[in-house]
């Protein structure tokens, strides 16, 4: 199993292959595409993270030491930012989440997506799968 | 007055136009959410910070004499573009939101008593819905919507029935509709709230880019409105309102400016307009303001109106031919504003990777929950036209928007 960091120097490398936007950006629709499908019972209120323009869903399970994430969006780019969020924290114990830095978002040249802020809720997302790591880290 | 519209010229008057962005020239089609600025009026900001600030209506000075002269100025400028009839009634607020709190916190809570009704049509910004619904709670009166039909038209049928079977004191509509370009027919609102002795708050923040209002033929109770989508600055409002209507409210935030005596026994308070402006207003941007009056004023009559009708029909026809593209809002009368959405896509997509080829629309919900929910959409992709836009831009649009769908699907 890769570590968290290992996972981000792999997606930094794929998308170093892209010659121009519009190829990063197909590759990202695509990875939304495949995104795993939620379950629709973990579609609750409870697990909604509203932006002002789209709604992200996240839960998340303890399997064994690990937190395993479950997530989905309405729109299909922040999908593929999720799909990539899932990619590198998922299946990692909660200290290891809860000190992940998140250098590839910069890195790849996605930042855009997290700065804005309100629109899509994925940065509230990202602080949300920090939140399951400490809480998961309490209960242990 | 120029007697030809000279696209190359008026796009040279606007400098932020001629950029590139993310690699694509700047196609600038979010004018709704605010418009840009002619260079007189960025020239003007800096004249004002450069040669003229000082506090004005204070000072003896003579710099304190140039601001408060240039200040005024573009009150005497609102007072001609509205054809208001006095300087008095125009007051300077922070913008749109602002001019209908006041209305609310001051008129509403002086009129409004248990049981009263305030209509709001289905099309508005919330700017035009929550500050009514906030006093209305606070008076126990009760806010009612208008009905708006599915092409995005106001059901004025059903607007005068509730006239009628409601005792409705305030009616507060916008002119335009932000989302969908829905051009209200406010005469005939404003005469049927009238009739039954109701008051009307006019939102103008989208009307007053594309047509000339005149206050006194409309017979507005009140009018609200931004600099900023005007081809002015930001941080600047406008409230119209009728003398006696005016001079009866309450003053709405206490301070400088808006006193004539203060004593612990009591204070009494300044007249019209300055009861209303409470503390050192936006001496700058009010002044450079006065500058895109001058700006539109100077362009040939008739020439904003054709060229963004132009726009309009021209982006409807182009767009109406993409494979599973609706548009949202087909009212007959309508503003150069196209609200679209695309089976099977979120406009958020499109919103970003528009971006992405230079073009900069507007998607989402444009701050028209009840009129999304109306139409069961989570939101939409708004392209805003301005007369220094054109049918090349429109073309580069269409292109780009093909381009992403592909990349969607
Ligand atoms: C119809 C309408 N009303 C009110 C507003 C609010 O204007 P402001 O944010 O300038 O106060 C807007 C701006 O988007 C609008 O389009």
């Amino acid at each position: 199993m890769a570590t968290i960091n290992e996972t981000q120097d792999e997606l930094i490398e794929e998308f170093g292959l892209f010659e121009d936007w519009a190829d990063k950006y197909e590759y990202l629709i695509d990875l939304g595409k495949k995104l795993s499908p939620m379950n629709e019972a973990f579609k609750t209120e409870e697990n909604v993270i509203k932006g002002c323009q789209s709604k992200v869903w996240l839960h998340a399970e303890k399997h064994g030491d690990h937190i395993v994430f479950f997530a989905d969006s309405e729109a299909i780019i922040v999908k593929g930012m999720i799909s990539m969020l899932i990619r590198v924290l998922s299946n990692h114990t909660p200290a290891e989440i809860m000190q992940a830095d998140l250098y590839f978002i910069d890195q790849i040249g996605m930042a855009q997506h997290l700065a804005q802020t309100r629109s899509n809720g994925l940065v509230a997302m990202v602080k949300q799968m920090k939140n399951y790591a400490v809480a998961f880290n309490a209960m242990a | 007055m120029a007697d030809k519209f000279d696209i190359e010229q008026v796009r040279k008057d606007f400098p932020i136009l001629d950029q590139q962005v993310n690699g694509a020239p700047l196609v600038y089609f979010d004018n709704a959410a605010t418009t840009q600025k002619p260079q007189m009026v960025i020239d003007a900001l800096n004249h004002y910070y450069t040669r003229d600030n000082a506090n004005i209506h204070r000072g003896l000075h003579t710099l304190a004499e140039r601001a408060t002269t240039g200040y005024e100025l573009t009150r005497k400028k609102l007072k001609d573009f509205l054809n208001a009839e006095s300087t008095d009634q125009i007051i300077f607020t922070s913008g749109t939101t602002a001019g209908i709190n006041l209305v609310a916190q001051t008129y509403g809570r002086a009129n409004f008593s248990k049981g009263d009704v305030i209509l709001v049509s289905n099309l508005e910004h919330h700017s035009n819905i929550v500050p009514w619904q906030m006093i209305a709670e606070e008076k126990g009166a009760e806010v009612q919507v208008i009905p708006v039909d599915e092409a995005g038209v106001l059901d004025v049928k059903a607007y005068v029935e509730l006239l009628d079977t409601n005792r409705v004191k305030f009616v507060a509509v916008n002119h335009v509709s932000n989302a969908i370009g829905t051009i209200n027919p406010i005469s005939y609102i404003i005469e049927q709230a009238h009739r039954v002795g109701a008051k009307v708050l006019i939102d103008g923040a989208q009307s007053v880019a594309h047509f000339e209002i005149d206050v006194q033929a409309l017979d507005i109770d009140f009018l609200a409105f931004s600099a900023h989508k005007l081809f002015g600055p930001t941080g600047v409002g406008v409230l119209y309102g009728k003398r006696t209507l005016l001079e009866a409210m309450p003053p709405y935030q206490g301070g400088g400016e808006m006193i004539k005596e203060v004593s612990f026994a009591g204070t009494t308070y300044n007249e019209l307009p300055y009861k209303f402006e409470a503390g050192t207003p936006n001496i700058a941007d009010v002044y450079a303001f006065g500058f895109a009056l001058d700006y539109l004023k100077s362009l040939p009559k008739n020439a904003v109106w054709e060229q963004e009708k132009a726009l309009l029909d021209y982006a409807t026809e182009q767009l109406m031919q993409i494979d599973g593209l609706r548009i949202v809002g087909q009212a007959p009368e309508k503003i150069a504003v196209v609200s679209f959405v695309i089976d099977g896509v979120h406009p958020q997509d499109i919103g970003v990777l528009l971006d992405k080829f230079g073009v900069a629309i507007r998607t989402g919900h444009h701050c028209a929950q009840p009129l999304m929910a109306r139409y069961e959409l989570v939101g939409t992709c708004r392209a805003s036209f301005a007369f220094y836009n054109t049918k090349s831009e429109i073309d580069l649009f269409v292109k780009a928007l093909k381009r992403t769908i592909t990349m969607l699907s």
